[in-house]
């Protein structure tokens, strides 16, 4: 496996992260970097703030402390470097687009304002739409899609946008086997590319095999680091064993401690 | 037959009124696309009833109406994005507040003119009839306004409205882009308020819009579909205004209304006898 250098030790750096709405943090405690050229899995359940997490880093969701550095600066300046991949029940699907007109969006922050896409961007778009093998389908409206295939459409997406760092919110959740499989021999490929790719998932199957390193998240990072290393009953017990961190009864918040019977 | 159908185009009046509904159409189908596919059309509305006391207010100082109806649109287009960002009141009931607020101010304010009611009633369900050259390059002037704007943030303002959260992981201010298109509404429902009236503007705002989204699943045919439609609706409603001596603007959203629901029961025949598997 050969790795393009770069000049940056990390690619991402997220320095004591608490993020949410309101008082309360939805996630908190998160410190982490990933080496450029890395594929790192986002496990826990659901709840646990996955989604927060890349919301955070994206800045769609208001920092509360910390700091999160690509390539060794604000994050916030180079958003056009960053893919992201939305989970699947965010996007309409009946709003009136076709499969290609999806893609494309991937190329407007290359093509500037006031410009149209160009021949190369048409081309990038087909040239995506083949790595997620959905050539029959680039004149469809979305509608009309499975919702892998959507899941594919929207990676397709992201490849168009060629960004640095990929953030997946749950690409294979609600796909079939096969479908599955493909993106991730396609996520692997990007990474023999230099890409960073991070992947929030549930399926702990596959983070086993296929990352480089797993971050364990219940609201709080349980743990960060090669999978071999974190995938221990007393860390998977504190990321998985109990649904609510927090429990709100009346006026009382009791914190439901993993320490408890341990 | 011919003669019947270019009678009434015979007369000035006529000929602007079909310029300045048709253009009126125009610009609201394309606006509408935005509308009816982000769910705007409360907005629409309430962004149509806040303007009121702003033609009221150019009325009694003489002014142009028009200049009253933007600035007044556009401030609660401004005001209706601030109240969404912040405050504990949610979305549709602070426009709610705010949009029957200003459109009692306006009545209260045109209740002070002795025999009000006719003006009242034109500038409430329009008079396109009584639409002046000098209102219809006005009218042209904002529409070509409005369609410019599309046409340059036309890929921005089609990925907001798709997928607002990516627009704004990609590092588009999305904020920018949705007060840039409360603009637009605001400025297509004052090009529309001589055509169908303050009341009325909502109907032209979707249903053209949601007629051509029956019809196609791509984007731009839509919006082309939509001006279509609100084309169509105006010249059949102009002429039911002049042979049946009926209200134009009422005549021209119904029309457009009819339309709708042929459309739609088109639709469903057609469905019915070509079952998909």
């Amino acid at each position: 496996m050969v790795k393009r250098k770069t000049p940056w030790k990390y690619c991402l750096e997220v320095r004591d992260l608490s993020a949410g709405y309101g008082e309360r943090a939805a996630i908190e405690g998160i410190r982490f970097a990933i080496q450029p050229g890395h594929m790192i899995g986002v496990i826990g359940p659901n709840g646990a703030g996955k989604s927060t997490l890349f919301k955070a880093i994206l800045g769609l969701i208001p920092r509360q402390h910390g700091e999160i550095l690509l390539h060794e600066a604000p994050v916030l300046s180079q958003r056009a470097l960053m893919g992201y991949l939305p989970q699947l029940e965010d996007i309409n699907r009946d709003f009136p687009v076709l499969v290609k007109d999806v893609v494309m969006m991937g190329r407007y922050p290359r093509v500037g304002w006031f410009r149209r896409p160009g021949p190369g961007d048409k081309q990038a778009v087909h040239q995506a739409l083949e790595r997620v093998d959905l050539l029959p389908q680039t004149g469809a409206q979305i509608g009309q899609l499975s919702g892998g295939q959507l899941q594919r459409v929207l990676l397709a997406r992201v490849l168009a946008q060629d960004p640095h760092l990929l953030l997946l919110d749950e690409p294979v959740s609600g796909v079939d086997a096969a479908s599955q499989h493909a993106i991730f021999a396609l996520l692997e490929e990007l990474r023999e590319n230099g890409k960073t790719v991070v992947v929030a998932t549930h399926d702990l199957n596959c983070v086993v095999e296929r990352f480089d390193q797993v971050l364990c998240l219940n609201r709080r990072m349980i743990a960060y680091g090669p999978p071999g290393e974190v995938f221990r009953q007393d860390i998977l017990d504190r990321t998985y064993g109990h649904h609510l961190m927090i429990v709100q009864v009346g006026e009382r918040r009791v914190v439901v401690a993993d320490e408890h019977g341990r | 037959m011919i003669d019947f159908l270019i009678a009434p185009f015979e007369f000035g009046f006529m000929q602007r009124a079909l310029i300045g509904s048709v253009l009126a159409g125009a610009v609201c189908a394309l606006v509408g696309t935005y509308v009816v596919l982000r769910g705007l059309a409360f907005i629409g509305d309430a962004l149509a009833h806040a303007a009121f006391p702003g033609v009221v207010i150019a009325y009694l100082l003489k002014a142009n109406i028009y200049l009253g109806a933007t600035i007044f649109a556009v401030i609660t287009a401004v005001g209706i994005g601030l109240v969404s960002r912040r405050g504990r009141v949610s979305y549709d009931t602070a426009i709610g507040i705010l949009f029957a607020g200003a459109f009692a101010l306006g009545v209260l304010l045109m209740s002070k003119i002795p025999g009000y009611t006719v003006d009242l009633f034109s500038f409430l369900f329009g008079n396109v009839l009584g639409i002046s050259t000098r209102d219809l390059l006005l009218v042209g002037a904002l529409g070509a306004i409005v369609a410019l704007t599309i046409i340059l943030f036309y890929k921005e303002l089609l990925l907001l409205s798709f997928d607002p959260t990516t627009a704004e992981a990609m590092g588009y201010p999305v904020r920018g882009l949705n007060y840039l298109l409360l603009g637009l509404i605001a400025l297509t429902i004052v090009i529309s308020i001589q055509a169908v009236g303050i009341i009325l503007v909502v109907a032209l705002l979707v249903t053209p819009s949601a007629t051509a989204y029956l019809l196609t699943v791509h984007f731009f045919r839509m919006m082309m579909l939509g001006i279509l439609f609100a084309a169509l609706a105006a010249v059949i409603g102009l002429y039911l205004s002049y042979y049946l001596n009926v209200a134009s603007g009422a005549a021209i959203v119904l029309v457009s209304t009819c339309l709708f629901f042929l459309v739609l029961a088109a639709r469903r025949l057609w469905r019915v006898r070509t079952p998909q598997a």
